[in-house]
């Protein structure tokens, strides 16, 4: 199925299927196109154009130095992406999977979210920090985990992850455009969803920062993010014939967070379940079930319920159907949110 | 079934492994086994009297700046002071053989280094002394913040410097770390960067004996901390820190190396920190005076005085007009550090992000109404008082 798309000067293309994928990789083309400040560096994205082919074709059209194969050393290239976004470049960092990002935690933790404010203003550091992150693709172990809590947890950084293929493009070049670091966190068992869209008029995105409702609903609120969304929708549909009217949340983004989306949503549904497949432990569904006990409180008929990620390590791949918050466990949860008090 | 039994197995012959080539031939990277040294050899003849000079009136000043803010930390004035005394000779050098455009990557002891850059004296304290993280615009300096993490800075001063070349620029990065933290791996990561893509960036390594109290043979196994260059691939060098026409010159060959596109150096000067670690720490637990009286001897401000002096291009007034400058730098460091900062809590939010977020505006606007409640209550108070 194709669809007419308008561009900004008023030509009609035809929109075809795309991966997140290759949304993905046109941001960062047409961001390097746009601005030559923009530089991608990590391991493997040169030749092989990245291990999920992300920057597939970008050494080619912009050359080694624009999109560089670095050592293999994540600390160092996240370290040399703050002395050259120093130096006023952007450099775009791809992290090869979400657990091999943690040997660069001190360089994220002790400069590249802190350099802004050591320096009183005087040195931000454009960077984007780009991790594959999440499981559902059959990884082994170091492959999969859901890292999203620790980069909440650390004041500098904002914290975006997109779950469709409009966002994956327009918040990447929202991302890149930033004048502060962005962990831009990649769902990778979306990366091969397709949707109709066009390089050539993609969907305005409004600036990171901003959650957006994709399904509206009355009875109660579905919040989430990244690789729960599509699981959430298709759980909305579902619980139509239960009889529950569900909103669906997609936060889009952890840092900023947008409360006041999700505080109008849950006030006007008055129940809410925030859904993730990070362990629940510590992890972001406890910070938002928390905002939104402390805005929404009168307007609860039930508790804000989670449904998380065991409190575990990434399991081997042949048990992680059962550690991935599904469809039953979201309805689950919906149908512990007190109906019977509210009828 | 059995590998005679393989077919071809008997027509099989061993090769040899395809042909193996070093990238690089190790033997002009490796340092000469004794640390370089100029003052007191025949290699002082070559060396401008207006350099060593000057070097002098900067360790003069340097060794006095040095007791001064010790001093400061005694008065509370300071938080903590890690003294470079006995280095000055490093910091001066490292200073001075920087151009205008250059960049300077200092740690947390490198004070010195970046005053002798030319950084106000006072701004250069105020991580030291807590009112703010960085009190300078390091982009205006071309110093980046004194570094608390060990060897942190040194990639950032990679990608600086890769940066400047991809951009046309003829800019050299000089990264400043002491011999702990050569162990840390962002040391190691910086340093394969460095050589792999070229940058022109010189390491230069402070060997000062210990890492706050471990001494360097727990530190490293290795001949010497200027050897760890071979196995990236770029050039070690072993200077004599104490010796500042030596340290000068091996830094301004390296920087020049470095200017001209033949990528990193690694220099490494062997030194000692005459004084505690900082002032929080007691070094008579974990070395002996005998130690300590043996370096004195070879006191980097002494060897320079001693050696223009019997030049003749140095007399008991220079030094005493040197002293007396430095005095002079010390008393308005004092008088200026003896005034109380002026602070804005209200700043705590910023400079964390380009843009509030809506989280940050809600915690600004409850610390302002703090603020005003306690200012109302101060007034109120007063006028109650009164």
């Amino acid at each position: 199925m194709t669809t007419a798309a308008v561009t900004a000067d008023g030509r009609r293309t035809k929109a075809k299927p795309a991966t997140m994928a290759q949304a993905l990789g046109r941001a960062l083309r047409d961001s390097m196109a746009e601005d030559p400040t923009v530089h991608v560096l990590g391991e493997d994205v040169g030749t092989l154009g990245g291990v999920f082919r992300i920057t597939d074709g970008l050494a080619k059209e912009f050359g080694d130095d624009r999109c560089t194969d670095t050592p293999l050393a994540e600390a160092g290239i996240l370290g040399a992406a703050v002395g050259m976004a120093m130096y006023g470049l952007r450099p775009v960092v791809e992290m090869q999977f979400d657990a091999f990002a943690y040997p660069a935690f001190e360089q994220l933790m002790s400069h590249v979210a802190k350099m802004r404010n050591r320096t009183g203003g005087a040195m931000p550091l454009p960077i984007t920090v780009r991790v594959p992150y999440g499981g559902g693709i059959g990884g082994v172990e170091h492959h999969s985990d859901s890292s999203e809590a620790y980069y909440m947890a650390t004041p500098g950084l904002h914290v975006v992850t997109p779950a469709t293929v409009e966002d994956a493009y327009g918040l990447l070049r929202e991302s890149i455009a930033s004048d502060d670091p962005v962990i831009f966190l990649e769902p990778k068992r979306l990366y091969w969803s397709k949707a109709d869209w066009s390089p050539e008029a993609p969907a305005p995105v409004e600036p990171i920062g901003k959650a957006v409702v994709r399904r509206s609903g009355r009875g109660a609120t579905l919040i989430t993010y990244g690789p729960s969304l599509p699981v959430c929708m298709e759980a909305a549909e579902a619980a139509v014939a239960e009889g529950w009217d569900l909103e669906v949340v997609d936060l889009r983004s952890l840092v900023p967070f947008d409360d006041e989306t999700v505080a109008a949503s849950v006030r006007r549904t008055g129940r809410a379940v925030v859904v993730h497949e990070s362990p629940g432990f510590g992890g972001p569904g406890g910070e938002i079930a928390a905002r939104i006990t402390e805005r929404c409180f009168h307007h609860l008929e039930a508790p804000v319920l989670r449904v998380a990620g065991f409190d575990i390590p990434y399991p081997p791949p042949m048990l992680e159907r059962h550690h991935l918050p599904g469809v039953d466990r979201v309805l689950d949860a919906v149908a512990r949110l007190q109906w019977e008090a509210d009828s | 079934m059995t590998v005679q039994e393989l077919p071809g197995a008997a027509a099989y012959r061993p090769t040899p492994p395809p042909a193996w080539k070093p990238i690089t031939d190790p033997a002009p990277l490796l340092p000469d086994p004794e640390p370089y040294r100029v003052l007191g050899t025949d290699a002082v003849a070559d060396v401008d009297p207006e350099l060593l000079l000057r070097l002098h009136a900067e360790l003069v000043r340097g060794r006095r700046y040095n007791a001064q803010a010790t001093a400061l930390t005694k008065q509370g004035r300071l938080a903590v002071y890690p003294s470079s005394t006995g280095q000055e000779a490093c910091e001066i050098a490292a200073a001075l053989v920087l151009e205008e455009r250059d960049w300077l990557f200092p740690s947390y002891r490198d004070t010195l280094a970046a005053v002798a850059r030319g950084l106000d004296p006072v701004e250069a304290l105020t991580l030291l002394r807590g009112d703010r993280h960085t009190g300078y615009d390091p982009r205006e300096h071309r110093i980046a913040p004194l570094c608390t993490p060990l060897a942190t800075q040194l990639p950032h001063a990679v990608g600086l410097a890769h940066a400047a070349r991809l951009k046309g620029d003829d800019v050299v990065a000089l990264a400043m770390v002491g011999d702990g933290g050569t162990s840390e791996g962002d040391f190691h990561e910086a340093l394969n960067f460095a050589a792999v893509w070229k940058a022109p960036v010189v390491f230069f390594v402070q060997n000062n004996g210990f890492a706050i109290s471990v001494p360097l043979a727990k530190q490293t196994a290795a001949p010497s901390l200027a050897h760890k260059a071979v196995g990236y691939g770029m050039p070690g060098r072993l200077v004599d820190g104490n010796d500042a026409a030596a340290v000068h010159q091996v830094l301004s060959e390296a920087v020049a190396r470095a200017r001209r596109g033949e990528g990193p150096t690694l220099v490494e000067a062997v030194t000692y920190r005459m004084e505690a670690h900082t002032n929080a720490d007691d070094a008579t637990r974990y070395r002996v005076d005998s130690e300590v009286e043996a370096w004195k001897a070879h006191d980097p401000v002494r060897l320079l005085e001693h050696e223009l002096t019997g030049r003749g291009l140095l007399d008991d007034e220079g030094i005493a007009q040197a002293k007396e400058a430095a005095e002079h730098m010390a008393a308005a460091l004092r008088d200026r550090m003896n005034a109380d900062p002026e602070l804005t809590p209200m700043d705590l939010f910023t400079h964390v992000y380009a843009e509030q977020t809506s989280q940050l505006r809600e915690q600004a606007a409850g610390l302002r109404a703090e603020l005003d409640a306690e200012q109302d209550h101060d007034e109120h108070g007063a006028e109650a008082g009164r």
